[in-house]
């Protein structure tokens, strides 16, 4: 991803901010200058909610390129607390402790790192809550 | 040093990654699986990051459970300074990204610190000035590390990750404990360092102990004891740097410490050295377990060298602070050994062909 792309998305990896239409009250996670539902341009940023629990998951054993050295690993369709469903990988958990309905954390951690010189790209994953 | 109005921490909150690096692993690979270094550092364990995990992640995660006890709104945070040694861009600050995750960007100081194992506590100073002179309303200070000891030297027992931060405010009602006064001992002492190039810092083996270690520490604890009118039995704590599991029981028996009054601090033999987190983590310990009136005398090290000593008075707004987050031995307790493979795996010290 390139440094701009990321920039603009930092709200949401950060911070977990996503869209919510002032005008439907259609809220998604992602940033959005239009209402994915009704289409009005009256959205605002809304920060999630940092808790929720595993709704869907699965386990990756043939990660895509970048990924191939964190072989096996979860990611997970998370319903946060306000209904939200948003996709994120799930961290410090044994693949097989992982469950439909495990509750679930937001964790601030590296995503990707660009080579030896690129930049390191941070944002949310999720880990089980003790 | 003395604040010119009066400065507390007003949240506190500690991060240490999950995994776990046995000292009879190491010992298996290093020594034939002759276990004296670590009895004689007295090392258990130490904590591993995580692949995805750096000084930065473990600074937000403190920083998050500091902001949980403070009860604040981040952006009424005027400075985030991070103190660290294992930053993972040479030109780039971490505190930004601190700062921007946890939501006090734009209008915020945000600086990063380095002074080995101290410069969470150097980030703690300028953050008592700062919110005392007025010129912010709350500071936070942290420190931060995934230190790295070179594979098989005796660094390699000890070297850890975690973090800690503190908030620091001015309107005493919300004080969980009261920063009294400080005092910073400084000389140029070379017993530990690390060229920019390389990937392992080097140490000056018995050198690091009576004329850095043990020297600054009684310096600047004796330092601030004078300045303060105070002896070692005017306190319920003392906390020090912890490099291993011997030295702040030596230091502080120098001192005039009972192990009494030192040993609910020392969680080095379980977490290993977390460096700018290791002092830190150590007061954060005593803050989950004291009581309203208690009196701590907390004294950092870094090499290089330098110590800063600061006194520390525990107030009522402690309790309700207390279960606001999750504790030093929440962290300590959770934890999954791995072996030496995994380890080197997550420290990203296997070499690959770069592509
Ligand atoms: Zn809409």
């Amino acid at each position: 991803m390139s440094v701009p792309k990321y920039w603009r998305i930092i709200p949401h990896y950060y911070r977990l901010e996503g869209t919510i239409c002032k005008n439907c009250g259609y809220k998604t996670p992602l940033i959005r200058k239009i209402c994915p539902n009704c289409g009005s341009d009256d959205v605002e940023r809304v920060r999630l909610p940092r808790e929720g629990e595993v709704y869907s998951y699965t386990v990756v054993y043939s990660p895509p390129e970048g990924f191939e050295r964190h072989n096996p690993y979860v990611i997970g369709l998370i319903k946060l607390k306000d209904g939200t469903k948003i996709l994120g990988q799930i961290v410090d958990v044994d693949p097989e402790e992982v469950k439909i309905g495990l509750k679930v954390r937001m964790t601030f951690r590296r995503i990707s790192v660009d080579g030896k010189s690129g930049i390191i790209q941070y944002g949310y994953k999720f880990k089980p809550v003790k | 040093m003395r604040p010119s109005k009066p400065v507390g921490i007003v949240g506190w909150g500690v991060y240490i990654p999950r995994y776990r690096l046995k000292a009879e692993e190491i010992a298996r690979v290093w020594n034939g699986g002759i276990n004296n270094m670590a009895r004689a550092l007295r090392i258990e364990m130490k904590s591993v990051p995580s692949y995805d995990e750096d000084m930065i992640t473990i600074a937000v995660e403190a920083a998050t459970n500091a902001i949980k006890r403070s009860k604040l709104s981040p952006d009424r945070i005027g400075c985030i300074f991070v103190g660290s040694e294992s930053k993972p861009y040479a030109v780039k600050p971490g505190s930004t990204i601190v700062a921007e995750v946890v939501g006090a960007t734009p209008q915020v100081l945000a600086a990063d610190y380095e002074f080995a194992c101290k410069a969470g506590t150097e980030a703690l100073q300028t953050t008592i000035g700062l919110v005392s002179s007025g010129m912010v309303e709350y500071g936070m200070a942290i420190g931060s590390d995934t230190a790295q000891g070179e594979p098989g030297d005796d660094l390699d027992y000890t070297a850890s990750a975690g973090g800690a931060a503190y908030i620091v405010g001015s309107n005493k009602s919300e004080f969980a404990a009261e920063i009294v006064e400080t005092y910073s001992y400084v000389t140029d002492t070379i017993d530990f360092w690390r060229r920019a190039e390389q990937p392992y810092p080097s140490h000056g083996r018995t050198f690091t102990k009576d004329p850095a270690y043990m020297r600054h520490i009684i310096q600047a604890s004796r330092g601030l004891m004078k300045a303060m009118g105070t002896k070692p039995e005017d306190y319920d704590y003392a906390v020090f740097h912890q490099p291993n599991g011997k030295f702040p029981v030596k230091v502080a028996c120098k001192l005039g410490f009972s192990i009494a009054q030192v040993k609910e601090s020392i969680i080095v033999d379980r977490i290993g050295n977390t460096y700018s987190g290791s002092a830190l983590l150590g007061l954060a310990r005593i803050l989950d377990i004291a009581k309203p009136g208690d009196k701590i005398l907390f004294c950092s090290f870094g090499s290089g060298a330098g110590s800063d000593a600061i006194h520390i008075e525990v107030k009522d707004g402690i309790e309700e602070k207390k279960n606001l987050a999750p504790k030093v031995d929440d962290y300590i307790d959770d934890f999954v050994a791995v072996d030496y493979t995994t380890y080197l795996k997550y420290r990203g010290m296997i070499r690959f062909n770069e592509r």
